[in-house]
């Protein structure tokens, strides 16, 4: 019916809507990972927080009957997951690339483990606002239906490069993730710092997974996250470890990832599946593009593990 | 290190360091591993199980009888040749964990060489099998070891999104070019017939993928400790700057490890499919690949430590049927089990070293 009206024109709406449905797991994670990583330590384990947080949130939301307790709840448990890598990370000679494989395992089994009994019953969803009362056609407005937690995201990336370059706190951050000894020289302690920062990083990825099971899709199943934990660790590299470049690409990545049933609600149904690994195949693209073996990348902190 | 500490040691004191070292390979990686059993005994016991029963019924599924001992041979197959696309690379420093990727593409690689074959004799079918399968994985992984090299890709990310990629190519093919027509539920490929297969080890259940297990990782162990081809790559997994300084070529290197690796991979995918499933579906996505990581890194990279290893985690996962029959535990608390063994392992590197006194003793 509407299909008819719009044409082809359906496309590239659903598009947008679906960026901004899909980008706001990867813009939380993407901006959690970025905190980590400019206090100079990678945690690949976020996809295993991810699932953890998506888990907590349905089953918090399920049992108290509020979805922000769960929202509350998958930071938490972010957060938990965050101190657990970086206490194993403070340990000499751990490697943390390592850790967060192993964390990215443990965190996907218990979350499955955990969740079992989840899978039947429907928990309350997150309120979204509608923006798009003026349009009468259907497509629009379901696009301009606007969860809270994306402009939670979107208020999020500005607020985290003003932390980031000005503040007292965000000047400490950096200087560990620069350089360990310069920090130690001012008479911090790296390992506080970072446990502090991947903490943060947790906690947002937590929050990025209560998204999943508490707004899109909005259950909880065992195939709910395919990836988008490390695909997010990427777009980081992507954005040059800048926040609000972590948006910009975060929305990038959702319009991607909307790309295949998009083409299916107009009916191109050929090459489906493909088009569901585009996210994988663009993160893949960017980074052969961007990437160098000769120079370092411009912005990466120069602790980083995956730089040195 | 040592060296430096000592350095008029006599040979003998040499020899008993040497020894200490060797035993702290096994002491602290077989505590890490009592560690995390009395951890998941813990979690299970807070969940109002006893965790004696779930010690009793691991060793039951596991190890307890010849028909469990054939399940967890069964399974560790796969898993010696998953790890080894760890393993392999890891001997260059580099973190590859896209095993599963390169699993997958080796059977689907495996299967179209069967199809593509319907009349020739299965012992020819075989072999176009098993190179299908080599060949496709290697490459697969070679992709992201050669990305590493020349464009400064980070080879555990893109090793990971080629997971992925490899998955969705996947389901896109079974569900369309090569989809059996009377596959309804379950889209699969037609079957590569039975008497493709290749069969089971005389006298048991286990198929000849564990042989090939075996072979793999000894082979890799003479490769890597035994030729100059494998003393290049560790002195460019050491120090890659030494390794140019030298004039070794490590773009090669790098290539012809992630080719053997991700080969080693896409084998155990033409094995799932020519020992196992018969065919290729998502059946095949079961985590042999992530799990072959866990394997690697309790092995410490070492060839021939795989296979006591793999069956160990083979053993896990073999008695978890047993688990969930007797004791109602979910199918993943095989997952967390491994989550906390990994962790614990991780955490125990830490360890190395630090116990010389107690090294001694216990050579």
């Amino acid at each position: 019916m509407a299909d008819a009206t719009l044409g082809l024109w359906g496309v590239p709406i659903a598009v947008l809507g679906g960026a901004v449905r899909v980008s706001t797991p990867f813009l939380f994670v993407s901006l959690g990972e970025c905190i980590t990583e400019r206090s100079g330590r990678i945690n690949l384990g976020l996809e295993g927080t991810l699932v953890m947080g998506a888990m907590c949130a349905y089953g918090t939301s399920y049992l108290t009957g509020s979805p922000w307790l769960g929202v509350l709840a998958a930071g938490g448990v972010g957060s938990i997951l965050g101190a657990l890598h970086a206490s194993i990370c403070g340990l000499p000679r751990v490697n943390d690339i390592a850790v967060g494989i192993a964390l990215m395992l443990f965190g996907t089994g218990l979350a499955f483990y955990l969740g079992k009994p989840l899978i039947e019953p429907s928990a309350p969803i997150l309120p979204s606002i509608d923006f798009g009362w003026w349009s009468d056609v259907p497509q629009v407005r379901a696009v301009l239906k606007i969860n809270v937690l994306f402009l939670v995201g979107v208020a999020l990336a500005p607020l985290l490069v003003w932390a980031l370059n000005t503040t007292r706190w965000g000047l400490i951050l950096r200087t560990a993730g620069e350089s360990a000894d310069a920090a130690r020289a001012m008479g911090y302690s790296v390992n506080a710092i970072r446990l502090r920062a991947t903490m943060i990083g947790g906690f947002l990825s937590g929050v990025g997974g209560s998204f999943l099971s508490l707004v899109y899709p909005g259950n909880w199943n065992e195939g709910l996250s395919s990836g988008q934990g490390i695909t997010a660790v990427a777009l980081v590299i992507f954005a040059r470890w800048n926040p609000m470049l972590c948006f910009w690409a975060s929305l990038l990545f959702g319009g991607a990832a909307a790309l295949g049933p998009a083409l299916q609600s107009v009916g191109v149904s050929q090459g489906y599946y493909l088009f569901n690994a585009a996210p994988y195949m663009l993160t893949l693209l960017i980074m052969i593009i961007t990437c160098s073996p000769k120079r370092t990348l411009v912005g990466a902190p120069a602790e980083l593990s995956i730089i040195k | 290190m040592k060296a430096e500490k000592q350095p008029s040691s006599s040979a003998a004191r040499a020899a008993l360091d040497r020894l200490g070292d060797a035993a702290e390979y096994v002491i602290i990686p077989a505590s890490a591993l009592v560690g995390s059993l009395v951890l998941f005994g813990i979690f299970v016991a807070l969940f109002n199980n006893n965790p004696l029963d779930l010690y009793f019924y691991m060793y039951q599924g596991a190890f307890g009888t010849w028909f469990s001992w054939q399940n967890t041979l069964t399974r560790s197959a796969p898993l010696i040749l998953t790890a080894l696309c760890t393993a392999l690379p890891a001997q260059l420093g580099m973190v590859i964990i896209g095993g599963e990727g390169a699993l997958l593409v080796g059977a689907l690689a495996a299967t179209a060489a069967a199809l593509a074959m319907p009349s020739a004799p299965p012992f020819v079918v075989q072999i176009a099998m098993a190179l299908a399968g080599f060949a496709s994985g290697g490459l697969w992984i070679a992709l992201a070891g050669g990305l590493r090299h020349y464009r400064g890709v980070n080879e555990t990310i893109s090793s990971l999104l080629l997971v992925y990629i490899a998955l969705a190519i996947l389901n896109q093919l079974v569900e369309g070019p090569m989809r059996d027509p009377t596959s309804l539920n379950k889209p699969s490929t037609r079957e590569i017939g039975a008497a493709n297969m290749i069969g089971t080890i005389p006298g048991t259940d286990i198929h000849w993928g564990f042989a090939f297990g075996i072979v793999a990782a000894a082979l890799a162990y003479v490769l890597i400790y035994h030729t100059v081809f494998g003393f290049a790559a560790r002195i460019a997994g050491g120090n890659v700057r030494a390794a140019k300084v030298v004039g070794l070529s490590v773009g090669p290197l790098i290539l012809v490890t992630c080719f053997l690796a991700g080969g080693a991979a896409g084998l155990a995918g033409m094995v799932e499919v020519a020992a196992v499933q018969g065919r290729t579906n998502a059946n095949l996505a079961v985590g042999y690949g992530f799990t072959g990581i866990l394997v690697s890194f309790l092995a410490r990279h070492n060839p021939l430590a795989l296979i006591p290893v793999a069956i160990l985690v083979g053993g896990i996962g073999a008695s978890g049927g047993l688990l969930q029959r007797r004791l109602g535990l979910p199918d993943a608390s095989v997952f967390v089990l491994q989550g906390i063994i990994f962790v614990t392992v991780l955490m125990s590197e830490t360890l190395y070293g630090r116990f010389r006194l107690l090294a001694r003793k216990a050579a």
